[in-house]
Order: structure tokens, then sequence, then C-alpha cells
């Protein structure tokens, strides 16, 4: 476009120029200067269409035009606040909320991972199909060997845990990641200070070399310049800060705990404290890895299962035919977002449907308008507008508002944001990364534009059909709108419906699955217990550990419930391994032990595998879990005693069916070493109980005695009438008074802990339930809208029917029936629809049917009461109308 | 000047227009009014050229940088904007003029021929 070189002005004033100069001429040629001045314009033409060419060609009449429109649709917005209000807070919540929950979902399941060439990362999980076992873990040897396989670059197991760090400072108790030399540089991470781990370090044990984060940097240590080279110790072992990594680095993590690690280790999982490295020891998870470069993931499963069924071959008595052996490559980012896609994917759909509610409701009242503005539009029409002008004049007002709209959602959500981070669990991957970056921006511009279509579009097409005369008449005559234009409403109101009931019933499967896992028979009593941890020391030489066997380690444990028994409040005491934390403790802390009974004796490969918790004998009764048969341990089962088990249900069940499991034998390996296996008695069988999952009913799980095999890391439970803070303080006096080098943390209610688990769905189930209500809030105004519309356009035929006798509650049945059609249309095509989502959304239900009939018939009935509450407003309205007024009404 | 007057001239053909400009103003600086007195003249009153017609043809010319434009003093004292030929606009007289007599000459020779 060429740049505009004259003003309209400019050019008009060389038309009265020329015109003078004609007319000036024409006088010395003997005319008056009446006579000359009209033959000059007479000669000049027609002046107006001159100046609408040079107009036409000197500008970009499309851009005058949108402009035109702009500043029009700006004035008719203002002209009606309360419509423009409620049409721009409708698209303001559409479009923030949506534009919330894509930030989500970008930062978790869009963004690749932060490491250079996310895509070559992988997750390696050791599966035994045979045993129904996955994820089991991988043993060092097949590490070695996968290492030298060809088909990685780098492998690199991940371990870690809590760590006492002192040399700070504080003393504190800091997340740490146990992690071969290779990790940094399988990640492709650098540290922002000193230098990462030599790669090739093949040190046994650790590594006395440790990196720390940047948090953990100018917390712990202030910022300290001369950091590298300080003396650190963790747990009593000294180790030397070699660099700090950059603020930006995380560990591939889950969850926030896991990607919040502080201090990295080196270790080569071989020789102590590891175990020794047995093929059959399979304790390395997750482990992580790099695939060579052009070598696809498939590609690299392939040779990866070619390579597994040589070692298989190779190595018989580890890997027995039963266990069925595999090993899979997932995509890291795939693992780490997990399961929550399924959620967020539902969530970005819910808020979508919130969206599109919105916009056919604003739709509704713009169509509203329209029909108000018809005589505008006809008489614009008639004075010769074109009708592409008039499309797109409206197009324009949809668009203002929709932008409006987006632009104060958008405002909004930078204003919520911290709000909204604190209602979304801790549990989705990534969060911390969510934000409000460009992508969301350009999503929720896109969506802004896509709104303001749709609904400027509706008033559109339909101006697009205007009959001049009929409006016109019309609009003369005082009524308003025509048939076709109700009948588009009605739609709208009727697609509504659908839309909110979908939602609708979406949110009440959450809420019954909700409800149904609040129900659920636990099989242990979380009420009044508190948990909290402990954690004994691992030096690296086990020589030095002063609770390393059974007689060492039950004084102490027998020393602590003492002492914890005389707190005020308390009323039991027990203690356990974390994985007798109920609900409460993370994937690391499972043990997991091959069962192997006696007389059906089978390698320990191809045993299957069950969760194990070390307990206490009081620990039982504390959490009220009830015993079938045979007895519960005692105090009498004591580290010299011969070494007891307590088997579920589910165990008891699946592996002794028709027998009795009480008095035979189960081989335990023993802790600590993984050569050597005890066998374990059988004495009694507990009821199943949701300690692993509130979802699953039945876990295979087994007890045995804290006393006969001690554990490091330690949860103390506690019933009684607790003051939470108090207890927390006075038991770690407790355990500090046995030793005052023990870390006493993480206090929790197992209430507390219960409400974590369910935290995830809650969160959803809150969220689809709060678009839920939107909707059908939306719903009601769109129909309470059209109802009122239709009465007021039938004010004159009720007058009559009034006056002609008429009786009123007939009046009123005559409108609700209108509402009510609309409404049953809208449900029963929404019906159809939330099976469809119902489907979709199995996953995440749980206790109720996709097709759960109470679930539809509720949310339909609901929505129908809700419907008939908006018609009944305007139609209360109409059998008001008094006769005489509204005959006049013409 | 009467309305019978401009109906006898001869209408100009469409896109002429520039051409005759470009010519005008070969004899130096004019002004709109001035560029349709002297179309008229020297066409002996023959071609009928609508005053307002002129200026849209005149912007374009601008636009095609082939006359600039300034305001100046008429002879009789009266403020008018004078056009002037650039270089530009010399050579697109050149071109279009010869264009011009080919098409005359070659539209003549037809009608010769159909007469013949």
């Amino acid at each position: 476009m060429w740049r505009r070189t004259r003003k309209a002005s400019d050019f008009g004033a060389e038309i009265e120029a020329h015109i003078a100069l004609e007319t000036e001429r024409l006088q010395e040629q003997g005319f008056s200067y009446e006579d000359a001045r009209s033959a000059a314009r007479l000669s000049f033409g027609n002046v107006t269409r001159v100046q609408e060419r040079f107009y036409e060609a000197s500008r970009w009449p499309e851009w005058d035009h949108f402009w035109q429109d702009v500043r029009y649709a700006a004035r008719m917005l203002r002209k009606s606040p309360g419509f423009t209000a409620i049409a721009v807070l409708t698209m303001a919540l559409g479009i923030g909320a949506t534009a919330a929950i894509f930030s989500v979902v970008d930062a978790t399941l869009l963004h690749p991972l932060p490491y250079p060439h996310p895509e070559q990362l992988v997750s390696v999980i050791d599966d035994l199909p045979g045993v129904g076992a996955q994820d089991v873990g991988m043993s060092v040897p097949e590490w070695h060997d996968f290492a030298r396989s060809g088909i990685f670059e780098y492998v690199s197991p991940l371990g870690g845990g809590d760590v006492n760090l002192t040399g700070s400072s504080q003393p504190t108790r800091i997340l740490f990641a146990a992690v071969p030399p290779n990790y940094f540089a399988l990640l492709g991470a650098e540290p922002e200070l000193g230098r990462s781990f030599n790669p090739e370090d093949a040190t046994p044990g650790f590594t006395l070399e440790v990196l720390i984060s940047d948090r953990l940097w100018k917390g712990a240590f202030a910022s300290d310049p001369r950091i590298l080279g300080k003396n650190i110790r963790l747990d009593n072992d000294l180790y030397q800060i070699i660099g700090v990594m950059p603020a930006g680095f995380h560990d591939p993590g889950r969850t926030a705990a896991e990607r919040s690690t502080e201090l990295w280790l080196a270790t080569g999982f071989a020789g102590p404290p590891a175990p020794d490295p047995l093929r059959a020891a399979h304790f390395l998870a997750p482990v992580i890895a790099r695939i060579k470069p052009g070598l696809t993931v498939v590609e690299a499963q392939s040779r990866l299962d070619a390579l597994v069924a040589s070692l298989r071959k190779e190595f018989p008595e580890d890997y027995p035919l039963q266990s069925a052996w595999r090993v899979r490559l997932v995509p890291l980012k795939q693992t780490v977002v997990g399961d929550v896609r399924q959620a967020l994917i539902m969530l970005l759909g819910a808020v979508g449907l919130v969206l599109l509610i919105g916009c056919v409701n604003v739709a509704n009242l713009l169509l509203a308008r329209a029909s108000a503005r018809g005589r505008e539009m006809a008489l614009r029409q008639a004075l010769g507008a074109e009708r592409s002008r008039l499309l797109w004049q409206l197009l324009t007002e949809g668009l203002l508002l929709s932008l409006l709209g987006g632009m104060v959602g958008i405002a909004i959500l930078f204003c919520a944001k911290e709000l909204l981070l604190r209602i979304v669990p801790d549990s989705l991957p990534r969060l911390n990364e969510a934000s409000i970056s460009w992508p969301v921006l350009l999503f929720a511009l896109l969506a802004t534009v896509i709104a303001g279509v749709i609904f400027g579009l509706a008033p559109a097409l339909h101006a697009g059909r205007v009959d001049l005369n009929y409006m016109l008449k019309q609009e003369g005559r005082g009524s308003t709108g025509s048939g076709e234009q109700a009948l588009t409403r009605r739609l709208l109101v009727v697609t509504e419906f659908a839309l909110s009931l979908v939602l609708m019933i979406a949110a009440g499967l959450l809420l019954r699955s909700f409800a149904d896992l609040l129900q659920v028979q636990l099989g242990f009593n979380p009420q009044n217990v508190m948990a909290v941890r402990t954690w004994l020391p691992i030096p690296n030489d086990p020589a030095t550990d002063i609770y390393r066997t059974p007689a060492q380690a039950a004084p102490f444990l027998r020393e602590v419930l003492r002492r914890g028994r005389t707190l005020p409040g308390v009323e039991e005491i027990a203690m356990g391994d974390s994985a007798a934390l109920p609900l409460g403790h993370g994937r690391e802390d499972l043990n997991r032990y091959p069962l192997i009974i006696e007389g059906r004796e089978a390698p320990s490969n191809g045993a299957p595998l069950v969760d194990a918790s070390m307990v206490t004998p009081g620990y039982f009764h504390l959490l009220g879990m009830t015993l079938l048969r045979g007895r519960l341990f005692g105090e009498a089962d004591d580290e010299k005693a011969p070494a007891v088990v307590v088997i579920n249900q589910t165990i008891a069940r699946t592996y002794w069916p028709n027998e009795n499991p009480v008095g035979q034998r189960i081989k335990i390996r023993m802790p600590g070493d993984r050569t050597t296996f005890a066998w374990n008695t059988v004495v009694g069988v507990l009821a199943d109980s949701r300690t692993e999952s509130l979802t699953d009913p039945s876990v295979p799980e087994m007890y045995m005695s804290l006393y006969q095999r001690p554990a490091k890391d330690l949860a103390i439970f506690m019933r009684g009438r607790l003051d939470a803070a108090a207890i927390a303080v006075e038991l770690r006096e407790q355990v500090q008074a046995v030793n005052p080098e023990l870390p006493v943390f993480g206090a929790q209610t197992l209430d507390e802990a219960l409400a974590g688990t369910l935290a995830a769905r809650r969160f959803s189930m809150e969220i689809v339930g709060l678009f839920a209500l939107t909707a059908l809030l939306l719903a009601g105004m769109g129909i309470y809208g059209v109802i009122s519309y239709i009465v007021s356009e039938r004010t004159h035929e009720i007058g009559i029917r009034l006056a002609l006798g008429a009786q009123r509650h007939r009046i009123l049945q005559m409108i609700l029936r209108q509402g009510l059609g609309l409404a049953i249309a809208g449900a029963a095509i929404g019906l159809v629809g939330a099976l469809i989502v119902a489907h979709l959304m199995a996953g995440v239900l749980y206790g109720v049917r996709p097709a759960d009939p109470v679930t539809f018939g509720v949310v339909a009935l609901l929505l129908i009461a809700v419907a008939l509450l908006a018609c009944y407003i305007p139609a209360r309205r109409a059998i008001r109308v008094d006769p005489l007024v509204a005959l006049r009404h013409e | 000047m009467t309305t019978q007057d401009t109906t006898e001239r001869l209408e100009l053909l469409q896109g002429t227009l520039d051409l005759l400009i470009l010519r005008t103003l070969i004899f130096g600086a004019q002004h709109g009014q001035g560029i349709a007195r002297a179309i008229q003249q020297t066409s002996d009153e023959e071609l009928l050229v609508e005053h307002g017609a002129l200026y849209p043809a005149l912007q374009r010319l601008e636009e095609r940088k082939w006359i600039s434009a300034k305001w100046g003093i008429s002879r009789n004292n009266r403020k008018a904007r004078f056009y002037t030929l650039t270089a530009a606009g010399r050579k697109q007289l050149v071109r279009e003029t010869s264009k011009w007599n080919r098409l005359t000459t070659a539209i003549g020779r037809i009608l010769e021929s159909e007469e013949g």
C-alpha cells in the first residue's frame, strides 16, 4: 500500500481553485459572476463523485471501513453497558478458564523436556509379566549389559531419598539423588559453577564428590562464592562440593518433590553400601537412558529385545521362563507426565465446553439485540449499504466483544495465577513450569477470535437474509423479529442445554466416584492417628552402623516406643518402615519381595512379588486392622524368636486357595543382603485393607516384625487425642533423647495422608463441577432470555386471550410448555453426548458405571427443573398482563 | 457555453487523457484548469474534457511519479496547484506517443482497406 500523500482537504482546495480560475476566465469573456460560476461548476461535472474517486484511489477503503466498524461497534457496546458487561464477563470467564487449563496442558503435555535432544531420552523398565509384576527394577549386571550394548549412549539408574546435611548454616534434612557419574552427561546438563562428575568415574560406593542445587547454594550456603571444595556431612559421612547446578535444572521427576532434588551424589551402585551386584537383585529403579543418535525408540526396543533374549538364554537360572522377563523402553516424557494426561485432557474438554456454552449464550444475546436492531439494519440496507458491509459490521461487533472478554479474562488470569497454582494439587507433574507464556496467549487469542466469529456469525448470517420490506413494515408495527430468527434462538438454547447436560453428567460421575472413594471400606481406621518419620543413618561403611542387626536395632525401637507412650494424649504407639505408612508413602518406599512358598520353590525371579512392611506388634491394633485367622505377632516374636510373617487375605486366597496358610513357611531374603534367605512362618491372615491404594481393594501384602527385620526408614504411629503441632516436637525430643543425631520429620495425620491421595481427584472433580455449574447458569440465562422474548412478542396475543376469558394458569402452562420443550430437546441430545463422553471418562471413574442411570436421571431432572424455574419468571409476567394495556400496546 | 455545445464534441477515448495531460505539460508547469483549457483549445474545442475527470487522472499520474505538483500563484494572482513533467513522465510521454501513433496508423490502415 502506498503512503497517503495528500489530504482530502488539499484536494478539495484544488477543485475550489479550479472553479475560481474557470469562473474568472468566463467573467473575462463577459459573463456575470453568477453565470460564470454556474457554468464553471457545470463544466467541472460532479464534484462529489470526483472527490469520492480521489478518496477511493488514495486509501485502502477496507481498512477505513474496518475502523468505521470498530468505532461503530464500540459506540454500540457503550450504549448498552448491561449487555456489554454480561457478554464480556461471559467471554472473560470462558477464555480465562480455557487459557488457565491450557497453560497447565502446555507445561505438562506440550513442552518438551528441558534437556537437549529430549526425544532420545527414555525410561528403561524391567517387567516380569509372567508373575504379574511391572517395573520391578533393574539389577546392576543388567545395567552394565545395557550400558555396553551399543544401543544407548548412557544408561543411568536414579536412587535417592532424604538425608541429614550438616556443614551448612543449619543442619537440614534435604532431598538427594544418588546417580551414576554419567547422569549429567546423559541429560546434557552443565553446572553453573564448578564441574560435574566425571562420567568415566568408577569409584566403588559413593564418590566423595557432590553437586548441589542453586536453591541449596543460595539458601543453606548464602550464595557463598567459595562454595567449591567445601566439605559437608551427609548422615555423618564427609563429602566435598564440586559444583552447583543452575536454577533451571530439575531431575526428570513426576512430582514436585521428585524434581526438587537439592544434592546429587555419584555412585556406581557397586561396592558397599550397595548390595552385591547379583543378576537377581533388582533394585535399580527408575532407570533412564539416552538412545544413541540416529536410533529411534522402536529400533532401540527391537535391539534391546534381542539382547534380553540372549541374556535369558545365557542366564536361565536368573531369568526363569515363567517370569518372562522383558525390558520396556518408554519415552521419558511419557513416564514424567504419567497418568495426568487423561485428567488434563478431560479438564481441557470441560473448559472448552464452558467456552462453547458461553459463545452460544453471547450469540443468543447478540441475536436478541439484532432483532431489536432489525430496523436499523433494514434502514441501512435500504439506504444502499452492501450486505457484506453489514455482515462485516456485525462480525466486528462480535470480535470486539470477544476480544474485550479475552483481555479481561487474561487480566484476571494474571491476577489470579498464584491462587490458581495453589488450588492445583502438587501431584501434577511439571506444574511449576506452568506460566502464562506466549503459546498460552496465542492460544487465548485464537480461542477469542474463533469465539468472536462463532457468536458474531449468528446475527450476521441472520442479517444477511433480511427481507427489507417485511422488516421495515414489521418494525413500523412495533413487533420484533422474524419466525426464522426465533427458531435460531431456540436452536441455540437447545444446544446450550445439551452441552450443559454433558458437562453436568461428567461432573456428576466424578462426584459419585469421589463419594464412593470416600465411602470405601478402608480396612483400617485413620482417625486420630498420626505418623512421624525418622531415619536411621546408613553409613557408607556397614561396620560403623550401630543399628545393623536385629539385636542392635530392637533395643532402640523399644526405647523409642517406651518413651513415646508417656507423651500426653498418646493411647497407642507402634513403629513400622515407610512402606507401612498407609497411603502416605511414595513408590520408592515400597519393598517388594518374591514370595517363595515352601514346597513350591522357584528361582527368586520366578516367584510373584508382593509388598512387604516391617512393623512392631502394636501396629495392627493401632490401625484397627482385622485378624481373620491365626494370630498377630506379639512382643514374644522378637529378634531371638523364629521369624514370623502375617499375610493378608489376598495372598491367602491367591496362593493357598483351599488350604489354611497358617503354619506354612515362606522364604524371604534378608535385608541388606540379597543372597541370604530365611524361612518365615505364616502365623496369621489379615482382612484386606486399602493401605496401598484406595481404588484397589485387593493388593497382596505381608507384614514382618520390625524386631526381626530392622529397617532404616522408620515411621512412628500414635493414636490418641493428639495435638498435632505439639506432639511432633515432643516426640522429636524423646527420639533425640535416645539418639541426638536422628532427624524427626514428616509429621502428618493419616487423615491428611488420605486427603493427599484424593487431592488430584478432588481437584478435577471440583473444577469440572465448577464448570458444570457455570454451564447450568449460562443455560438458565439463555432459556430465560428466549422465553422473555417470546412473552414480550406475544403480549398482544396474550392480552387478547385474557380479554376473551382465558384462564391465567392455562397461559402459564402454555408458556412453560414452550420452555419445557426446549429443555427436554436439549436434554435428549445432551444425554447422547454425555453417554459418549462418559465412556471416554471410564478411566478416571471409580465405583460408578459410565452409563450410571442415577447420575443421568438426576442431572437431567435438575437441568429441566432449572429450565422451568428460568421460564417461570417471564411466564409469571405474561399472566400478569393487563388485557387493556396489552391491547393498546399496538 | 450551452449543453448543446458539449454534446457535439468528441468523447475522449479511455486511457487517452493521461497522454493528453503529459503532452500538455511538455510546454511547462500548468495548473488543472490551465490543462483543461489547453486540451480544449489545442483540439479546436473538438474534445470534450469533463474538468472533474482531470483531477483523478492528475492524482494517478502524480502517484506514478510522472508528474510532480506544488502549490503556486496563477497569472491572475490566484492560488493554484501547478503540475510539472518529471523525467520519468517525459519518457512515458515518448512511449505513449509512439504507442498512440502505431495504434492510429494500424486502425487507419484497417479503415482504409475496408473502404477500398
